[in-house]
């Protein structure tokens, strides 16, 4: 019996990789910000979200791991062979342009939480930039995602600065299960940033090329798809406790709007120099992480999308549109942080809007695709899988469009 | 570069198609080749007008240009699918083939065409397969700019192309396959190591396909180079007796290598389809851990009697050309087989053929147990500069022979 559940961990533990990853790097500088907002202007009453959230991810997240395991190919391809290239060459394009925004917004995660300890972003951001772009071209795949994985280690900082903070457990757990809604403009707009920011269209292309690459076939998608879940849970119990952690240290002392992810760190200090310091390390750690994964994954995609050569075993003269995009994304993703006046809120909000419009094409063609019998035989959905999956590709696409609305609306204002 | 009489696939699809009086019929919506009969000549276009699409055979083109496709015979019948016809945009555009030329994996973006007029018609012929930005941007401007304009806007960007001879359709269907008279010859022709490259880069349907109907040992070889995993995978959705096949093709440790990841069942169903003398060889090795010298070794090496002269090592040898290729050491062992020297192949050149093999070896011969590791193994290869090391079983007889090549796999897993 002992022995059969070691078996079962090892195998999970040697599958474990692309879903979990994708998952857990979902809470990258954005979502961060996103969350703490939440916990620091309506404190627990947002916490119910949270498990339709993690329906809605395991759901889509799902549907891309078995398509990469069945087929063997990135969903960039089968969206190329089954819909042409003026379509992959659109899709990709708004890709490109919000996973640009994306890098953007991890890069400024990079240089407030750093900030914080009074390094100078003029420092920061070229060193982690540089970092990025030598970890990602001179190491293999193998050892990226054992990098990778570790760095998903650290976001057990959150849980512990949560912990720190001592938040009223008592009423966290009651609003977990309890849904409120409020007929409050400020409120709506949070919930459906919650969830239009938990499914990115990145991590569909990402997730399926890298199921792809550690080479899960139909036969060993058991695990991944437990895998897959699991992932989606740990997304979910890290957003749990950065909402819980500004609700305890922001809310109960007074609702207001914070300025980004490092204002809600600074919010943590009269908790003590550890809760402030591990939200800070587990936002930096984020930030970083995020800021591997955007640009290598958007380069794959396209290159794959679109037949360019493309992978890190490559050579520059074999493959210079790859290593082109993922230099362009990293300088200029990196390099308008250090712009003075760089309206950089007004291009997150671009970039959620831009993920927007692109998500619901997205989860529209994957929902088509794997229900095609010759790509899929009998792993296609099932009926009542459909439903659900259709439900759960309106109901994002619904929230998503809804964030668009949104966004462009403060775009607007802002200018 | 782009002259007069290549017609790209992008210009081909909308193209006005006129009867003999200059009606206009309709518009191309495809073209289809049939292989069997001719692998590059286009032998259908498809046109569509009212409700149905109507064929328009090869023969019954009297011009093709920009301005439209003009006919020479009225005679047009209804399309009907037909398994023989490679259909272009649906069967090519946009999907993967590989390129036997520059050995690798690429997708379609368009399709250049030769106008070829010949006596009393007309026909196009596949000349390449275009990928790359230049074929990108006339997929993107098809139908938005003119053609003409296409051409011109089109010049600056540097053409990539593959030759139409070159190009191998994956097909995972074996019946199309026959029909489409899809050959593997030019992926056989290519180094293993290339071909495995390919075959790990395509989805699993399409590498089973190539796999099961390539030459079983060119299969072998490039099943090799492979990453283990997907060697078990490729092995277990074949056919039993093709995998045997295969199996008996590859080298004895590698053989053992990979029944090793296969299941149970299915490695022990390959076994029974092996001849007795593989099976013998392999479910030997089979017995071995992981990570020993046991399964690093190969049961494929020379030994000859220790009192053998030069004569009797090139006698032996002549009978196993295919060895000689990999072979860089003969072994001598005693009456009880256990391994006593090992003679550097090169010296047989300079000896005369009466020499005693023993004479050319070095004094001292090192061997290891099935048991050692594998790191222990790396160690000696490393600091006596080794290129094969004798591997002997708990009564010291020769059992196997650690090459060089083993070593560098071992160290490049890690």
């Amino acid at each position: 019996m002992l022995k059969r559940l070691k078996y079962h961990i090892a195998v999970f533990f040697s599958v474990i990789g692309p879903g979990f990853i994708t998952a857990v790097v979902d809470n990258d500088a954005g979502g961060i910000f996103t969350y703490s907002q939440a916990g620091a202007k309506y404190g627990y009453l947002p916490l119910w979200t949270l498990l339709p959230i993690t329906l809605l991810l395991i759901v889509t997240q799902e549907m891309c791991s078995r398509m990469g395991a069945v087929t063997g190919k990135g969903l960039s391809d089968l969206i190329r062979e089954e819909f042409g290239l003026r379509t992959t060459f659109f899709v990709m394009a708004l890709l490109l342009l919000a996973n640009l925004t994306n890098v953007m917004a991890n890069f400024a995660g990079i240089a407030s939480s750093l900030g914080l300890f009074t390094v100078s972003k003029y420092i920061s951001v070229p060193l982690a930039a540089a970092a990025v772009w030598f970890l990602i071209l001179k190491t293999d795949y193998q050892r990226i995602e054992k990098i990778f994985l570790f760095a998903c280690s650290l976001y057990i900082c959150y849980i512990v600065s949560g912990i720190l903070v001592k938040p009223d457990w008592k009423e966290a757990a009651i609003y977990s299960v309890r849904p409120v809604l409020m007929l409050d403009s400020g409120y709506i707009t949070m919930l459906i940033a919650m969830v239009g920011t938990s499914v990115a269209p990145w991590m569909q292309f990402f997730l399926q090329a890298a199921v792809v690459e550690k080479g899960i076939t139909a036969k060993g998608y058991a695990e991944s798809r437990i895998e897959v879940i699991v992932g989606c849970i740990v997304m979910s119990v890290i957003a749990f406790f950065i909402i819980v952690s500004c609700a305890g240290a922001i809310w109960s002392n007074g609702p207001r709007d914070i300025v980004d992810a490092a204002d809600a760190a600074e919010a943590l200090k009269p908790f003590g120099q550890y809760a402030f310091l591990l939200f800070c390390a587990g936002l930096l750690n984020a930030s970083v992480f995020a800021a591997c994964i955007l640009p290598l994954s958007t380069a794959y995609t396209v290159c794959e999308g679109l037949g360019f050569e493309s992978g890190v075993n490559r050579r520059f003269n074999e493959a210079p549109v790859f290593y082109w995009l993922i230099t362009l994304l990293i300088v200029i993703g990196g390099g308008v942080v250090l712009l003075p006046n760089f309206p950089l809120v007004q291009m997150i909000l671009l970039s959620q809007v831009i993920n927007g419009m692109l998500l619901p094409l997205v989860l529209i063609f994957m929902t088509i695709l794997v229900n095609k019998q010759y790509l899929m035989k009998e792993w296609t959905n099932s009926r009542v899988y459909n439903f659900v999956a259709w439900t759960a590709v309106a109901v994002m696409i619904g929230l998503t469009v809804g964030l668009v609305g949104i966004s462009l609306q403060d775009l607007l204002r802002s200018k | 570069m782009v002259s007069d009489n290549v017609l790209f696939c992008t210009e081909l699809i909308g193209l006005r198609v006129y009867d003999t009086r200059g009606r206009r019929l309709g518009r191309v919506k495809d073209a289809a080749l049939v292989p069997i009969i001719n692998p590059a000549r286009v032998d259908r276009f498809l046109v569509g007008g009212g409700w149905t699409w109507l064929t328009v055979r090869f023969d019954q083109v009297r011009s093709i240009s920009l301005d439209g496709i003009y006919l020479r015979d009225e005679k047009l019948t209804p399309y009907h699918s037909d398994e023989y016809m490679l259909r272009i945009v649906r069967d090519l555009l946009d999907q993967q083939i590989i390129d036997a030329l520059g050995r690798k994996v690429v997708r379609v973006t368009d399709v250049t065409f030769q106008i070829k007029p010949m006596e009393g018609h007309t026909q196009l012929d596949v000349l390449e397969v275009d990928i790359g930005m230049r074929s990108i941007f006339r997929r993107l401007a098809q139908g938005v700019i003119p053609p003409s304009w296409v051409r011109k806007i089109q010049k600056p960007i540097g053409p990539n192309s593959i030759g139409w001879e070159y190009c191998n359709i994956v097909e995972p269907d074996p019946q199309r396959r026959l029909r489409l008279n899809i050959s593997n010859v030019a992926l056989e022709k290519m180094h293993p190591a290339d071909l495995a490259d390919i075959v790990e880069e395509l989805g699993p349907d399409d590498r089973e396909a190539i796999i099961e109907t390539i030459d079983p040992e060119v299969a072998a070889d490039a099943l090799s180079e492979m990453d283990v995993d997907i060697q078990a995978s490729i092995l277990e959705s074949l056919e039993t007796e093709r995998a045997a096949e295969i199996i008996e093709e590859m080298s004895p440790d590698e053989a053992a290598h990979v029944l090793a990841e296969l299941e149970e069942e299915t490695s022990s169903e390959i076994l029974e389809e092996l001849t007795e003398e593989s099976k013998s060889e392999v479910s030997e090795l089979f017995e071995h851990r992981d990570h020993t010298a046991g399964a690093m070794m190969t049961t494929e090496y020379v030994s000859l009697p220790e009192n053998a002269t030069v004569q009797d090592a090139i006698e032996v040898l002549r009978q196993d050309e295919e060895m000689l290729e990999v072979l860089n050491t003969v072994f001598l062992v005693d009456a009880e087989e256990a391994p006593v020297a090992a003679v550097p192949l090169a010296k047989l050149f300079i000896a005369p053929g009466s020499h005693p093999l023993k004479d050319l070896a070095p004094d001292t011969l090192l061997r290891v147990t099935v048991t050692e590791s594998e790191n222990r193994v790396t160690d000696i290869f490393d600091k006596y500069n080794l290129l094969t090391l004798a591997v002997v079983d708990a009564d010291r007889k020769l059992v196997g022979v650690i090459t060089a090549d083993d070593v560098i796999s071992v160290l490049k897993q890690k």
